[in-house]
Protein backbone atom coordinates (compact mmCIF):
# COMPACT_ATOMS: atom_id res chain seq x y z
CA UNK A 1 0.00 0.00 0.00
CA UNK A 2 1.40 3.27 -0.90
CA UNK A 3 0.36 6.27 1.53
CA UNK A 4 -0.70 4.47 3.98
CA UNK A 5 -0.51 6.90 6.65
CA UNK A 6 -2.11 9.62 4.85
CA UNK A 7 -4.98 7.02 4.58
CA UNK A 8 -5.66 6.23 7.90
CA UNK A 9 -5.35 10.22 8.83
CA UNK A 10 -7.89 10.90 6.51
CA UNK A 11 -10.36 8.17 7.50
CA UNK A 12 -9.80 9.32 11.19
CA UNK A 13 -10.91 13.09 10.14
CA UNK A 14 -14.31 11.49 8.03
CA UNK A 15 -14.88 9.23 10.99
CA UNK A 16 -14.72 11.89 13.49
CA UNK A 17 -16.65 14.39 11.39
CA UNK A 18 -19.53 11.76 11.61
CA UNK A 19 -19.43 11.08 14.55
CA UNK A 20 -20.29 14.86 15.59
CA UNK A 21 -23.01 14.71 13.34
CA UNK A 22 -24.00 11.71 15.57
CA UNK A 23 -23.38 13.57 18.59
CA UNK A 24 -24.48 17.15 18.10
CA UNK A 25 -28.15 16.42 19.19
CA UNK A 26 -29.77 14.87 16.30
CA UNK A 27 -32.44 14.31 19.22
CA UNK A 28 -33.08 17.95 18.36
CA UNK A 29 -34.48 17.79 15.04
CA UNK A 30 -37.59 15.84 13.78
CA UNK A 31 -41.79 15.66 13.82
CA UNK A 32 -44.45 13.87 15.29
CA UNK A 33 -45.67 10.85 13.51
CA UNK A 34 -48.77 12.93 12.31
CA UNK A 35 -47.13 15.39 10.79
CA UNK A 36 -44.97 13.03 8.09
CA UNK A 37 -47.49 12.82 5.57
CA UNK A 38 -45.11 14.89 3.04
CA UNK A 39 -42.40 12.88 3.88
CA UNK A 40 -44.00 9.83 3.06
CA UNK A 41 -44.62 10.79 -0.31
CA UNK A 42 -42.89 8.21 -2.73
CA UNK A 43 -40.89 11.15 -4.74
CA UNK A 44 -39.48 11.77 -0.94
CA UNK A 45 -37.53 8.97 -0.17
CA UNK A 46 -34.23 9.00 -0.13
CA UNK A 47 -33.47 6.78 -3.34
CA UNK A 48 -37.10 7.30 -5.01
CA UNK A 49 -35.74 5.86 -8.16
CA UNK A 50 -33.64 2.66 -7.33
CA UNK A 51 -33.68 1.31 -10.86
CA UNK A 52 -32.45 4.62 -12.35
CA UNK A 53 -29.87 5.00 -9.57
CA UNK A 54 -27.84 1.51 -10.26
CA UNK A 55 -28.20 2.45 -13.64
CA UNK A 56 -26.14 5.80 -12.94
CA UNK A 57 -23.75 3.80 -10.37
CA UNK A 58 -22.57 1.43 -13.05
CA UNK A 59 -22.17 4.51 -15.73
CA UNK A 60 -20.10 6.57 -13.69
CA UNK A 61 -17.91 3.19 -12.16
CA UNK A 62 -16.95 2.56 -15.46
CA UNK A 63 -16.24 6.18 -16.62
CA UNK A 64 -14.70 7.75 -13.24
CA UNK A 65 -11.92 6.87 -10.44
CA UNK A 66 -14.78 7.12 -7.96
CA UNK A 67 -17.84 4.99 -6.75
CA UNK A 68 -19.74 4.03 -3.68
CA UNK A 69 -21.23 6.60 -0.90
CA UNK A 70 -24.65 6.34 -1.38
CA UNK A 71 -24.75 2.64 -1.52
CA UNK A 72 -22.59 -0.24 -1.83
CA UNK A 73 -23.52 0.28 -6.17
CA UNK A 74 -21.58 -0.40 -8.98
CA UNK A 75 -19.12 -2.55 -10.05
CA UNK A 76 -19.02 -6.39 -10.95
CA UNK A 77 -17.40 -5.59 -13.96
CA UNK A 78 -13.85 -5.19 -14.90
CA UNK A 79 -14.14 -1.76 -16.20
CA UNK A 80 -12.21 -0.16 -13.66
CA UNK B 1 -17.69 -5.91 -7.08
CA UNK B 2 -21.59 -5.62 -6.74
CA UNK B 3 -23.79 -5.46 -4.02
CA UNK B 4 -27.28 -4.48 -4.10
CA UNK B 5 -27.58 -1.36 -2.35
CA UNK B 6 -27.82 -1.98 1.18
CA UNK B 7 -30.45 -0.74 3.88
CA UNK B 8 -27.76 1.85 4.89
CA UNK B 9 -30.02 4.71 5.55
CA UNK B 10 -33.64 3.64 5.24
CA UNK B 11 -35.60 6.89 7.50
CA UNK B 12 -38.41 6.29 9.15
CA UNK B 13 -41.24 8.40 8.13
CA UNK B 14 -45.02 7.33 8.41
CA UNK B 15 -47.49 8.84 6.35
CA UNK B 16 -50.31 10.31 8.81
CA UNK B 17 -52.84 9.92 7.09
CA UNK B 18 -53.06 5.69 7.54
CA UNK B 19 -51.85 5.19 10.60
CA UNK B 20 -53.28 6.41 13.87
CA UNK B 21 -51.67 9.03 15.50
CA UNK B 22 -50.15 7.31 18.59
CA UNK B 23 -48.54 4.57 16.32
CA UNK B 24 -44.45 5.25 15.43
CA UNK B 25 -44.61 3.10 12.04
CA UNK B 26 -41.73 2.99 9.83
CA UNK B 27 -41.65 4.08 6.04
CA UNK B 28 -40.96 0.52 5.57
CA UNK B 29 -44.22 -0.68 7.22
CA UNK B 30 -46.37 1.92 5.66
CA UNK B 31 -45.24 1.62 2.23
CA UNK B 32 -45.08 -2.81 2.08
CA UNK B 33 -48.96 -2.28 3.33
CA UNK B 34 -49.72 0.04 0.58
CA UNK B 35 -48.18 -2.14 -1.80
CA UNK B 36 -49.88 -5.56 -0.51
CA UNK B 37 -53.69 -3.56 -0.83
CA UNK B 38 -52.55 -2.22 -3.94
CA UNK B 39 -51.99 -5.61 -5.59
CA UNK B 40 -54.03 -7.65 -3.44
CA UNK B 41 -56.83 -6.45 -6.08
CA UNK B 42 -54.53 -6.65 -8.97
CA UNK B 43 -56.63 -8.92 -11.94
CA UNK B 44 -56.00 -12.48 -12.88
CA UNK B 45 -52.35 -12.90 -14.93
CA UNK B 46 -52.80 -14.34 -18.14
CA UNK B 47 -51.99 -18.27 -17.85
CA UNK B 48 -48.60 -17.93 -19.97
CA UNK B 49 -47.29 -15.43 -17.95
CA UNK B 50 -45.66 -16.10 -14.38
CA UNK B 51 -47.37 -15.68 -11.50
CA UNK B 52 -46.23 -12.12 -10.06
CA UNK B 53 -49.46 -11.26 -8.04
CA UNK B 54 -48.05 -9.63 -4.88
CA UNK B 55 -44.44 -8.50 -6.10
CA UNK B 56 -43.84 -4.54 -6.98
CA UNK B 57 -42.38 -4.57 -10.24
CA UNK B 58 -39.84 -2.51 -12.45
CA UNK B 59 -38.52 -2.56 -15.74
CA UNK B 60 -36.14 -0.27 -16.90
CA UNK B 61 -34.02 0.05 -20.13
CA UNK B 62 -30.71 2.06 -20.74
CA UNK B 63 -29.22 3.32 -24.20
CA UNK B 64 -25.64 4.46 -23.90
CA UNK B 65 -23.59 5.97 -26.59
CA UNK B 66 -20.01 7.37 -26.85
CA UNK B 67 -19.42 9.51 -29.55
CA UNK B 68 -16.86 7.83 -31.53
CA UNK B 69 -16.96 4.64 -28.87
CA UNK B 70 -18.38 2.45 -26.33
CA UNK B 71 -22.25 2.04 -27.04
CA UNK B 72 -24.27 0.06 -24.31
CA UNK B 73 -27.50 -1.31 -24.29
CA UNK B 74 -28.50 -2.47 -20.49
CA UNK B 75 -32.29 -4.04 -19.71
CA UNK B 76 -33.10 -4.44 -15.95
CA UNK B 77 -35.91 -5.74 -14.12
CA UNK B 78 -36.78 -5.54 -10.62
CA UNK B 79 -39.12 -6.98 -8.05
CA UNK B 80 -39.74 -6.78 -4.69
CA UNK B 81 -42.42 -8.93 -2.44
CA UNK B 82 -43.41 -8.12 0.65
CA UNK B 83 -43.43 -11.54 2.69
CA UNK B 84 -44.65 -10.31 5.49
CA UNK B 85 -44.95 -7.32 7.49
CA UNK B 86 -42.25 -5.36 6.77
CA UNK B 87 -40.66 -8.35 5.40
CA UNK B 88 -39.57 -7.80 2.07
CA UNK B 89 -37.50 -9.80 -1.04
CA UNK B 90 -35.84 -7.96 -3.79
CA UNK B 91 -34.54 -9.61 -7.32
CA UNK B 92 -32.87 -8.14 -9.96
CA UNK B 93 -31.41 -9.11 -13.23
CA UNK B 94 -29.33 -6.83 -15.12
CA UNK B 95 -27.69 -7.34 -18.67
CA UNK B 96 -25.15 -5.20 -20.43
CA UNK B 97 -24.17 -5.59 -23.75
CA UNK B 98 -21.38 -3.49 -24.96
CA UNK B 99 -19.58 -2.81 -28.68
CA UNK B 100 -17.24 0.05 -30.03
CA UNK B 101 -14.34 1.26 -29.60
CA UNK B 102 -12.39 1.32 -26.15
CA UNK B 103 -8.88 3.91 -25.27
CA UNK B 104 -5.35 1.78 -24.65
CA UNK B 105 -3.69 4.69 -22.88
CA UNK B 106 -1.21 4.92 -25.95
CA UNK B 107 -0.82 8.37 -27.40
CA UNK B 108 -2.04 9.61 -30.49
CA UNK B 109 1.00 10.60 -32.86
CA UNK B 110 1.81 12.34 -36.24
CA UNK B 111 2.59 9.18 -37.30
CA UNK B 112 0.16 5.83 -38.21
CA UNK B 113 0.45 2.97 -35.75
CA UNK B 114 -0.47 -1.05 -35.79
CA UNK B 115 -1.39 -2.53 -32.77
CA UNK B 116 -2.20 -6.13 -31.94
CA UNK B 117 -4.98 -7.28 -30.40
CA UNK B 118 -5.39 -8.54 -26.84
CA UNK B 119 -5.56 -12.32 -27.97
CA UNK B 120 -1.99 -11.61 -29.76
CA UNK B 121 -4.08 -12.95 -33.10
CA UNK B 122 -4.96 -9.94 -35.39
CA UNK B 123 -4.00 -6.49 -35.24
CA UNK B 124 -5.67 -3.01 -35.88
CA UNK B 125 -4.20 -0.05 -37.24
CA UNK B 126 -4.68 4.17 -36.13
CA UNK B 127 -4.33 6.46 -38.68
CA UNK B 128 -2.13 9.82 -37.88
CA UNK B 129 -3.41 12.47 -35.18
CA UNK B 130 -6.14 9.80 -33.37
CA UNK B 131 -6.88 8.51 -30.48
CA UNK B 132 -5.44 4.90 -30.30
CA UNK B 133 -8.64 2.64 -29.67
CA UNK B 134 -9.16 -0.90 -29.67
CA UNK B 135 -12.15 -1.30 -32.19
CA UNK B 136 -12.64 -4.88 -31.36
CA UNK B 137 -14.29 -3.91 -27.24
CA UNK B 138 -17.73 -6.19 -27.21
CA UNK B 139 -18.84 -7.82 -23.86
CA UNK B 140 -22.27 -8.97 -22.09
CA UNK B 141 -22.37 -8.99 -18.41
CA UNK B 142 -25.23 -10.75 -16.45
CA UNK B 143 -26.42 -9.39 -13.05
CA UNK B 144 -28.53 -10.98 -10.76
CA UNK B 145 -28.88 -9.44 -7.46
CA UNK B 146 -31.24 -11.09 -4.50
CA UNK B 147 -31.98 -8.96 -1.12
CA UNK B 148 -33.89 -9.99 1.53
CA UNK B 149 -35.16 -7.44 4.74
CA UNK B 150 -36.67 -8.35 7.61
CA UNK B 151 -37.60 -7.07 11.28
CA UNK B 152 -35.33 -8.66 13.73
CA UNK B 153 -36.32 -6.70 16.89
CA UNK B 154 -38.45 -3.56 18.36
CA UNK B 155 -37.12 -0.75 15.80
CA UNK B 156 -34.02 -2.85 14.35
CA UNK B 157 -33.96 -4.41 10.80
CA UNK B 158 -31.77 -6.75 9.04
CA UNK B 159 -30.96 -6.69 5.34
CA UNK B 160 -28.96 -9.40 3.57
CA UNK B 161 -27.82 -9.43 -0.03
CA UNK B 162 -25.83 -11.11 -2.83
CA UNK B 163 -25.07 -10.40 -6.15
CA UNK B 164 -23.55 -12.62 -8.72
CA UNK B 165 -22.26 -11.44 -12.39
CA UNK B 166 -20.76 -12.89 -15.25
CA UNK B 167 -19.58 -11.60 -18.21
CA UNK B 168 -16.92 -13.16 -21.04
CA UNK B 169 -13.71 -12.12 -19.01
CA UNK B 170 -14.69 -11.69 -15.62
CA UNK B 171 -17.13 -13.19 -12.66
CA UNK B 172 -17.82 -11.66 -9.53
CA UNK B 173 -19.39 -12.46 -6.34
CA UNK B 174 -20.52 -10.36 -3.55
CA UNK B 175 -22.73 -10.83 -0.06
CA UNK B 176 -23.89 -7.90 1.98
CA UNK B 177 -25.51 -7.45 5.63
CA UNK B 178 -26.70 -4.54 7.14
CA UNK B 179 -28.47 -3.47 10.22
CA UNK B 180 -30.95 -0.61 10.64
CA UNK B 181 -31.96 0.87 14.08
CA UNK B 182 -34.73 3.57 14.45
CA UNK B 183 -34.26 6.01 17.37
CA UNK B 184 -35.57 9.40 18.06
CA UNK B 185 -39.58 8.34 17.74
CA UNK B 186 -38.41 7.26 14.38
CA UNK B 187 -37.06 10.25 13.06
CA UNK B 188 -33.22 9.10 13.69
CA UNK B 189 -32.17 5.84 11.39
CA UNK B 190 -28.43 4.81 12.15
CA UNK B 191 -27.43 1.81 10.25
CA UNK B 192 -24.28 0.00 9.24
CA UNK B 193 -24.07 -2.53 6.38
CA UNK B 194 -20.60 -4.76 5.29
CA UNK B 195 -20.19 -5.90 2.02
CA UNK B 196 -17.85 -8.70 0.78
CA UNK B 197 -16.75 -9.44 -2.78
CA UNK B 198 -14.86 -12.03 -4.74
CA UNK B 199 -13.78 -10.96 -8.15
CA UNK B 200 -11.93 -13.30 -10.69
CA UNK B 201 -10.77 -12.03 -14.12
CA UNK B 202 -9.64 -13.83 -17.68
CA UNK B 203 -8.81 -11.68 -19.88
CA UNK B 204 -8.16 -12.22 -23.14
CA UNK B 205 -4.90 -13.40 -23.82
CA UNK B 206 -3.77 -13.30 -20.24
CA UNK B 207 -2.35 -10.97 -17.86
CA UNK B 208 0.74 -9.06 -19.45
CA UNK B 209 4.03 -9.27 -17.87
CA UNK B 210 4.03 -5.23 -16.21
CA UNK B 211 5.85 -2.75 -18.61
CA UNK B 212 6.65 -5.54 -20.95
CA UNK B 213 6.59 -4.39 -24.90
CA UNK B 214 3.53 -5.31 -27.10
CA UNK B 215 5.01 -8.45 -29.73
CA UNK B 216 3.73 -8.48 -33.37
CA UNK B 217 0.58 -10.51 -34.22
CA UNK B 218 0.97 -13.83 -34.06
CA UNK B 219 4.37 -14.13 -32.21
CA UNK B 220 3.95 -14.94 -28.66
CA UNK B 221 3.13 -12.31 -26.45
CA UNK B 222 4.74 -11.71 -23.19
CA UNK B 223 2.09 -13.01 -20.47
CA UNK B 224 2.37 -13.70 -16.68
CA UNK B 225 -0.89 -15.72 -16.20
CA UNK B 226 -4.02 -16.01 -17.18
CA UNK B 227 -6.72 -16.17 -14.29
CA UNK B 228 -6.75 -13.23 -11.51
CA UNK B 229 -8.62 -12.54 -8.41
CA UNK B 230 -9.37 -9.28 -6.48
CA UNK B 231 -11.33 -9.34 -3.29
CA UNK B 232 -13.20 -6.55 -2.24
CA UNK B 233 -14.83 -5.54 1.47
CA UNK B 234 -16.55 -2.56 1.80
CA UNK B 235 -18.16 -1.04 5.42
CA UNK B 236 -20.93 1.67 4.98
CA UNK B 237 -21.86 3.53 7.96
CA UNK B 238 -24.95 6.07 7.95
CA UNK B 239 -27.27 8.50 9.84
CA UNK B 240 -30.45 9.43 7.99
CA UNK B 241 -31.90 12.01 10.14
CA UNK B 242 -35.96 13.81 9.72
CA UNK B 243 -34.95 17.95 9.62
CA UNK B 244 -38.95 19.10 9.56
CA UNK B 245 -42.21 18.42 8.13
CA UNK B 246 -40.87 18.94 4.85
CA UNK B 247 -36.64 18.02 4.95
CA UNK B 248 -34.19 14.91 5.77
CA UNK B 249 -30.97 14.18 5.13
CA UNK B 250 -28.44 11.52 5.56
CA UNK B 251 -25.01 11.43 5.97
CA UNK B 252 -22.50 8.45 5.12
CA UNK B 253 -19.51 7.37 5.80
CA UNK B 254 -17.73 4.38 3.74
CA UNK B 255 -14.85 2.60 3.72
CA UNK B 256 -13.39 0.21 1.02
CA UNK B 257 -10.66 -1.84 0.64
CA UNK B 258 -9.78 -3.71 -2.89
CA UNK B 259 -6.85 -6.50 -2.62
CA UNK B 260 -5.74 -8.64 -5.49
CA UNK B 261 -5.04 -7.79 -9.30
CA UNK B 262 -6.28 -4.37 -9.63
CA UNK B 263 -4.73 -3.58 -13.19
CA UNK B 264 -6.43 -3.25 -16.38
CA UNK B 265 -4.61 -5.96 -18.72
CA UNK B 266 -5.78 -4.24 -21.89
CA UNK B 267 -3.97 -0.67 -21.24
CA UNK B 268 -0.61 0.26 -21.73
CA UNK B 269 1.63 3.22 -22.01
CA UNK B 270 3.70 4.58 -25.18
CA UNK B 271 6.98 5.15 -25.05
CA UNK B 272 8.28 8.24 -27.00
CA UNK B 273 11.80 9.38 -28.94
CA UNK B 274 13.43 12.17 -26.31
CA UNK B 275 14.18 13.95 -28.83
CA UNK B 276 11.09 14.43 -31.19
CA UNK B 277 8.19 13.46 -29.13
CA UNK B 278 6.90 10.51 -31.54
CA UNK B 279 6.19 7.33 -30.58
CA UNK B 280 9.25 5.12 -31.05
CA UNK B 281 9.34 1.76 -33.29
CA UNK B 282 12.14 -0.39 -32.95
CA UNK B 283 10.38 -3.75 -32.92
CA UNK B 284 12.17 -5.34 -36.53
CA UNK B 285 9.62 -8.21 -36.88
CA UNK B 286 7.06 -5.31 -37.25
CA UNK B 287 8.34 -1.76 -38.01
CA UNK B 288 4.94 -0.34 -37.67
CA UNK B 289 4.45 -1.67 -34.47
CA UNK B 290 5.07 1.36 -31.48
CA UNK B 291 7.49 0.57 -28.61
CA UNK B 292 4.43 0.50 -25.58
CA UNK B 293 4.53 -0.55 -21.79
CA UNK B 294 1.51 -2.50 -20.43
CA UNK B 295 0.13 -0.79 -17.63
CA UNK B 296 0.90 -1.73 -13.77
CA UNK B 297 -0.97 -1.16 -10.82
CA UNK B 298 -0.40 -1.12 -6.77
CA UNK B 299 -1.80 -4.59 -5.55
CA UNK B 300 -4.10 -3.17 -3.10
CA UNK B 301 -6.19 0.44 -3.12
CA UNK B 302 -7.91 1.31 0.17
CA UNK B 303 -10.92 4.33 -0.39
CA UNK B 304 -12.37 6.29 2.40
CA UNK B 305 -15.60 8.74 0.98
CA UNK B 306 -18.34 10.84 3.03
CA UNK B 307 -21.77 11.69 1.18
CA UNK B 308 -24.29 13.71 2.08
CA UNK B 309 -27.56 14.08 0.71
CA UNK B 310 -30.50 16.27 1.38
CA UNK B 311 -34.01 16.52 0.13
CA UNK B 312 -36.72 19.10 0.86
CA UNK B 313 -40.01 19.77 -0.26
CA UNK B 314 -41.07 23.17 -1.53
CA UNK B 315 -44.85 22.92 -2.19
CA UNK B 316 -45.20 20.27 -4.43
CA UNK B 317 -41.83 20.46 -5.86
CA UNK B 318 -38.71 18.79 -4.49
CA UNK B 319 -35.47 19.38 -4.56
CA UNK B 320 -32.73 16.87 -4.02
CA UNK B 321 -29.28 17.24 -3.60
CA UNK B 322 -25.87 14.96 -2.95
CA UNK B 323 -22.44 15.69 -2.12
CA UNK B 324 -19.54 13.06 -2.38
CA UNK B 325 -15.87 13.51 -0.86
CA UNK B 326 -13.74 10.69 -1.99
CA UNK B 327 -10.13 10.18 -0.93
CA UNK B 328 -7.85 7.02 -1.12
CA UNK B 329 -4.07 5.82 -1.11
CA UNK B 330 -3.55 5.53 -4.64
CA UNK B 331 -3.53 9.60 -4.43
CA UNK B 332 -6.97 10.39 -5.79
CA UNK B 333 -9.64 12.54 -4.56
CA UNK B 334 -12.37 13.57 -5.95
CA UNK B 335 -16.03 15.90 -5.17
CA UNK B 336 -19.63 15.04 -6.67
CA UNK B 337 -22.33 17.52 -6.51
CA UNK B 338 -25.48 16.15 -7.98
CA UNK B 339 -29.31 18.22 -7.65
CA UNK B 340 -32.09 17.12 -9.37
CA UNK B 341 -35.50 19.33 -8.54
CA UNK B 342 -38.97 17.76 -10.01
CA UNK B 343 -41.52 20.12 -10.83
CA UNK B 344 -45.12 19.00 -10.71
CA UNK B 345 -47.10 19.02 -14.03
CA UNK B 346 -50.49 17.95 -15.17
CA UNK B 347 -52.49 14.82 -14.04
CA UNK B 348 -49.90 13.14 -12.09
CA UNK B 349 -46.40 13.61 -14.30
CA UNK B 350 -43.42 15.73 -13.50
CA UNK B 351 -40.53 16.80 -14.86
CA UNK B 352 -36.86 16.97 -13.44
CA UNK B 353 -33.86 18.72 -14.16
CA UNK B 354 -30.66 17.14 -13.44
CA UNK B 355 -27.23 18.73 -12.79
CA UNK B 356 -24.28 16.57 -11.46
CA UNK B 357 -20.54 17.82 -11.85
CA UNK B 358 -17.48 15.65 -11.11
CA UNK B 359 -13.92 16.56 -10.25
CA UNK B 360 -10.82 14.07 -9.73
CA UNK B 361 -7.11 14.77 -8.98
CA UNK B 362 -4.94 11.89 -10.95
CA UNK B 363 -3.46 8.76 -9.40
CA UNK B 364 -0.17 9.22 -7.99
CA UNK B 365 1.37 6.46 -10.66
CA UNK B 366 -0.72 8.25 -13.77
CA UNK B 367 1.40 8.23 -16.69
CA UNK B 368 0.76 9.47 -19.85
CA UNK B 369 3.90 8.45 -21.55
CA UNK B 370 7.34 7.51 -21.25
CA UNK B 371 10.26 8.99 -22.39
CA UNK B 372 12.61 6.60 -24.31
CA UNK B 373 14.37 4.79 -20.89
CA UNK B 374 12.56 6.02 -18.27
CA UNK B 375 10.51 2.99 -19.22
CA UNK B 376 10.83 0.73 -16.06
CA UNK B 377 12.15 -2.58 -17.02
CA UNK B 378 9.72 -5.58 -18.08
CA UNK B 379 8.48 -7.61 -14.95
CA UNK B 380 9.49 -4.71 -12.58
CA UNK B 381 6.44 -5.24 -10.63
CA UNK B 382 7.54 -2.70 -7.63
CA UNK B 383 6.68 -0.03 -9.85
CA UNK B 384 3.49 1.57 -11.20
CA UNK B 385 1.91 3.35 -14.09
CA UNK B 386 -0.87 3.72 -16.01
CA UNK B 387 -1.83 6.19 -18.71
CA UNK B 388 -6.06 4.70 -18.43
CA UNK B 389 -7.22 8.75 -18.49
CA UNK B 390 -9.86 7.30 -16.02
CA UNK B 391 -6.87 7.47 -13.32
CA UNK B 392 -6.20 11.06 -14.88
CA UNK B 393 -7.29 14.63 -13.57
CA UNK B 394 -10.55 15.26 -14.87
CA UNK B 395 -13.83 16.78 -14.76
CA UNK B 396 -17.50 15.43 -15.43
CA UNK B 397 -20.49 17.17 -15.96
CA UNK B 398 -24.35 15.79 -16.78
CA UNK B 399 -27.04 17.54 -17.71
CA UNK B 400 -30.23 15.85 -17.75
CA UNK B 401 -34.24 16.17 -17.94
CA UNK B 402 -36.77 13.58 -17.10
CA UNK B 403 -40.14 13.31 -17.66
CA UNK B 404 -42.64 10.73 -15.78
CA UNK B 405 -45.94 9.85 -14.70
CA UNK B 406 -47.06 8.52 -11.37
CA UNK B 407 -50.49 7.00 -10.39
CA UNK B 408 -51.22 5.42 -7.76
CA UNK B 409 -47.93 3.16 -7.64
CA UNK B 410 -47.66 2.15 -11.01
CA UNK B 411 -45.90 4.91 -13.32
CA UNK B 412 -42.97 5.43 -16.08
CA UNK B 413 -40.41 7.82 -16.69
CA UNK B 414 -38.02 8.87 -19.80
CA UNK B 415 -35.10 10.87 -18.99
CA UNK B 416 -32.40 12.58 -21.57
CA UNK B 417 -28.57 12.88 -20.10
CA UNK B 418 -25.83 14.82 -21.37
CA UNK B 419 -22.47 13.75 -20.07
CA UNK B 420 -18.75 15.20 -20.95
CA UNK B 421 -15.70 14.29 -19.63
CA UNK B 422 -12.97 16.86 -20.24
CA UNK B 423 -9.31 15.56 -19.01
CA UNK B 424 -6.29 17.95 -18.37
CA UNK B 425 -3.53 18.03 -21.01
CA UNK B 426 -0.25 16.09 -19.48
CA UNK B 427 2.16 18.86 -18.16
CA UNK B 428 5.10 17.33 -19.70
CA UNK B 429 4.20 17.49 -23.85
CA UNK B 430 7.13 18.02 -25.78
CA UNK B 431 8.05 17.68 -29.19
CA UNK B 432 5.42 16.47 -31.67
CA UNK B 433 3.46 15.48 -29.03
CA UNK B 434 2.48 20.00 -28.60
CA UNK B 435 0.23 18.92 -31.46
CA UNK B 436 -1.51 16.61 -30.01
CA UNK B 437 -4.32 16.31 -27.72
CA UNK B 438 -3.37 13.66 -25.32
CA UNK B 439 -7.28 13.98 -23.62
CA UNK B 440 -9.91 14.57 -26.08
CA UNK B 441 -13.18 15.39 -24.81
CA UNK B 442 -15.92 12.36 -24.06
CA UNK B 443 -19.42 13.02 -24.63
CA UNK B 444 -21.80 10.54 -23.83
CA UNK B 445 -25.62 10.63 -24.97
CA UNK B 446 -28.08 8.26 -22.16
CA UNK B 447 -31.78 7.46 -23.03
CA UNK B 448 -33.72 5.56 -19.97
CA UNK B 449 -36.90 4.05 -19.89
CA UNK B 450 -38.21 3.39 -16.49
CA UNK B 451 -41.93 1.06 -16.10
CA UNK B 452 -43.39 0.45 -12.79
CA UNK B 453 -46.16 -1.89 -12.43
Amino acid sequence: MIHGDYSRHTGKILLAGLLSILLSGCSSLGVKPWERGTLARPEMALDSQPVASAMDDHIYFSKEASSGGRSFGGGGCGCN
Amino acid sequence: MAVAASGAAVVAVTDSSAVPRAACTPLRRSLGLATAALLAGGGASAGWLPDMQGWQTSAGLLLYSEVDRVRALEPVISARKALDTDEFLSLKLTVDTLTGASATGAVSSRLAQTFTRPSGNGRYQVGSDQTPLDDTFRDTRATINANWERPVARDLTLELGTALSREYDYRSLGVSAGLARDVNEGNTTVSGALSLGLDTGSPVGGEPIPFAAMQAAGSEQLRQGSGSDKQVVDVILGVTQIINRHSLFQVNYSFSNSDGYLTDPYKFISVVDPLTGDPVFDIAEQPDLPTIAYENRPDSRTKHSLYAHYKTAIDDKVLDGSYRFLVDDWGISSHTLDVRFRLPAERGSYWQPHLRWYQQSAADFYTPFYVGNDRPAAGDSARYGSADYRLGELTGLTVGLEYGRRKAGSGWSIAAEYYLQSGAEPAGKFGSLNEQTLFPDITVFMLRFIRDF
